[in-house]
């Protein structure tokens, strides 16, 4: 299949390891931030053949796995109504709550629907007049503008069964939250490719200048992993600190600006809750007033949740790249993706499962 | 900038889960939720020498003679998909499972469940196919059954067949009888079925010419007994797909398998719909695809035969049979080169977000 097999070449692949051997003289940890990245590394075993003194730190850019606790139990109460159509993104209904999961909710014979796209949700309503179908509105930059775009849609037909449970993170303020711990480890990043496809790479350039750490927007093929990392060792050894774009082919400095311009138009900044991580500053998404009609959590008064998250599960850690999974006592043992403890063994993008299926286990 | 903090001061995690209380789809996912219900519940209580051996049938000697018997049920949806319809593949799936046990199948039941309101015409179309199915792997329908269930208690159409086959005295092939060393060999290209399924589900707007593979693998079995190859043991492919059957295989028989993902071949269609859908085609359903674990002297032989069978050009040897692990373990040699697990799926794949 061509673009995608050309990513993935082994012989090409060698030279880029044999070259990431040849450049790299000190002791380097790098983070790459999205979950997707971290399952192509794992995946293709690309960690156990890089030389021993790079490290690599698994970011927090899985949406699944962030997404906090008080919000799938929202999405729980909203599912379990009987009026309500329920659509969700696939790996979203795994994810454990408090007492339950979206699954579960499906087994007791409520709506719960897999849909591909944002827009299918707002066409579901369309058909089902009597019922209220309410999407689940989850993750990062890259799937911001889609899940916009059906908000923005149901508005212009003045559709009224329809409306959105917001959980939209951003990845910029996240990045500095772990730059900004006092034991962050993280010397170069591998920013994520699809997110900066969507908001371009300008944002990145303060973050390299004022922690002077180079960023590689790169992809999320083989290939590309290698030569982000290759680019980004080079940077370390040179003692340079500059945003370089190993994703040219998807990505512009601008990004899409479409894209931007319907999230900008529903959206808009707001402080978030991450999950294993806490609260965060101007991290994530909200509707705008003007969209608050299709606002679910108002729509079915699921306001004011928290939720105690328990201590036993060390995602925090992981997701800020302080331990690897297999450093957690309860990896493997009491938590498995059948059972997990927390939301890094739920995603296949997760760290954790990521590890289980891929590494050995003890 | 704020204060600085250290975040790991204020861990979160959600509680613990505890063993499902209802069935979930996953339940009959053919991954490790699915094994984990037959483990703990079915073998606990139904357990005995036979079903023990965890087989696709049952192997058992009767009046001097080696019989194999299985049974299947079909709830697949849409009941008309394309390559095949519920009906063939409720032939094909029996008669397949106790190809996997070496036997000839020669004689199915047919139990039906129909819903009320299913369509007389949709009715036929399905039973002329199971005709047409049992002509083409040699069966004959001998004993059958029919409920109808009130509208909305069931999906259209599901059926049940059980199968009987004849079993040669020199044939033994289970798990249990898998040495190290073993060559493995897939019978072609993966996840066909599974795609064409999900293809024409309403809710997912593309269109895509892949076809089920669904098939009878009886002939083909034959063929390599006839050719006195040295089979250990078989397994059909079907939910859970490749990776699902590596792991039983080598849980059964307590081994650890290599394979390399190299030289399974997936057709382009059917990679291109999990790159979309963020599927690995190796935990992908199949219906007409089989593993075969024999002596390595024998292997080339068989591959031959494989090939030369019709959609056989993609056949391959996928691996081979390491050493004895009481886990029973599958290691992946990926396209890169480095080696990691390929483990059986938790529950059913789900499309992910990004």
């Amino acid at each position: 299949m061509k673009y995608i097999d050309e990513y993935r070449d082994s012989s090409k692949a060698k030279n880029y390891f044999d070259a990431i051997h040849k450049i790299v003289k000190r002791n380097w940890s790098i983070m790459e931030i999205c979950g997707g990245q971290t399952h192509s590394i794992v995946k293709y075993g690309i960690d156990e053949l890089l030389p021993k003194n790079i490290t690599l730190i698994h970011g927090p850019g899985c949406p699944v796995c962030v997404t906090p606790v008080e919000k799938i139990d929202k999405a729980i109460e909203i599912a379990s109504a009987p009026e309500v159509i329920f659509c969700s993104f696939g790996d979203m209904l795994r994810v454990p709550g408090t007492h339950s999961d979206l699954l579960k909710v499906k087994a007791n014979g409520n709506d719960v629907r897999i849909v591909y796209s944002p827009v299918d949700s707002v066409n579901i309503a369309k058909q089902n007049p009597d019922k209220q179908i309410v999407f689940f509105a989850v993750g990062f930059e890259t799937t911001a503008p889609a899940n916009a775009q059906a908000v923005y849609l149901a508005y212009k037909e003045n559709i009224n069964n329809f409306s959105v449970l917001v959980s939209h993170v951003l990845v910029p303020p996240a990045i500095k939250t772990i730059l900004d711990a006092k034991d962050n480890r993280v010397q170069g990043l591998l920013a994520a490719g699809h997110v900066c496809a969507v908001m371009g790479y300008k944002e990145y350039e303060s973050i390299a200048r004022n922690y002077h750490l180079p960023i590689i927007v790169t992809g999320f093929e083989p290939l590309d992993i290698l030569q982000g990392i290759y680019m980004c060792i080079n940077q370390l050894e040179n003692v340079t600190c500059n945003v370089e774009n190993q994703y040219s082919r998807v990505v512009s400095r601008e990004g899409n600006p479409n894209a931007q311009k319907i999230m900008n138009e529903v959206f808009e900044t707001s402080d978030t809750k991450w999950r294993g991580i806490g609260n965060i500053k101007q991290s994530g998404l909200k509707l705008k007033d003007k969209y608050k009609k299709f606002d679910a959590e108002l729509i079915f008064g699921v306001i004011d949740y928290t939720v105690e998250e328990s201590t036993e599960c060390i995602s925090g850690i992981i997701l800020q790249g302080i331990k690897k999974p297999m450093d957690c006592p309860a990896f493997g043992t009491i938590c498995t993706p059948e059972h997990p403890l927390g939301a890094t063994m739920v995603s296949s993008e997760g760290a954790c499962s990521a590890y289980y299926l891929y590494k050995e286990k003890n | 900038m704020t204060d600085k903090k250290n975040i790991t001061d204020n861990l979160s995690c959600p509680l613990p889960i505890s063993d499902y209380d209802v069935i979930t789809m996953a339940h009959g996912g053919g991954g490790k939720i699915m094994n984990n219900l037959i483990e703990k519940m079915f073998m606990h209580y139904l357990s005995n020498t036979m079903i023990n051996e965890k087989h696709d049938g049952a192997v058992f000697t009767a009046e001097g003679h080696k019989f194999a018997f299985t049974t299947d049920s079909y709830v697949v949806n849409p009941v008309f998909f394309p390559g095949g319809n519920i009906g063939e593949l409720a032939v094909y799936g029996t008669v397949n499972d106790l190809s996997m046990c070496g036997a000839k199948p020669i004689y199915l039941s047919l139990g039906l469940i129909l819903e009320e309101g299913f369509l007389i015409k949709d009715l036929e179309k399905i039973i002329i196919s199971i005709k047409n199915a049992c002509e083409k792997s040699g069966v004959k329908i001998i004993t059958g059954d029919t409920k109808v269930v009130d509208k909305g208690k069931g999906d259209g159409i599901f059926i049940n067949t059980a199968g009987i086959g004849i079993v040669r005295d020199d044939i033994n092939i289970s798990p249990s009888q898998v040495k190290e060393g073993d060559v493995i060999l897939l019978s072609g290209d993966i996840g066909r079925h599974g795609i064409a399924i999900m293809t024409t589900r309403e809710n997912l707007d593309f269109e895509s010419g892949i076809k089920s593979d669904c098939a009878p693998l009886n002939d083909i079995v034959q063929k390599l007994i006839d050719e006195k190859i040295k089979i250990h043991c078989l397994r059909d492919l079907t939910r859970g797909g490749l990776g699902s059957a590596l792991n039983e295989i080598a849980s059964q028989a307590k081994i650890e398998i290599d394979v390399e993902e190299k030289s399974i071949n997936v057709i382009e269609e059917v990679r291109g719909v999990c790159e979309i859908l963020g599927f690995d085609p190796i935990y992908v359903a199949n219906e007409g695809r089989f593993i075969a674990f024999v002596k390595k002297d024998d292997a080339e032989k068989a591959l031959k035969i494989l090939k030369s069978e019709e959609n056989g050009e993609f056949a391959s040897i996928i691996g081979e049979v390491k050493s004895k692990n009481k886990n029973g373990i599958v290691i992946l040699k990926s396209l890169m080169g480095a080696g990691r697990i390929l483990d059986m799926l938790s529950g059913e794949q789900l499309p992910r977000i990004c």
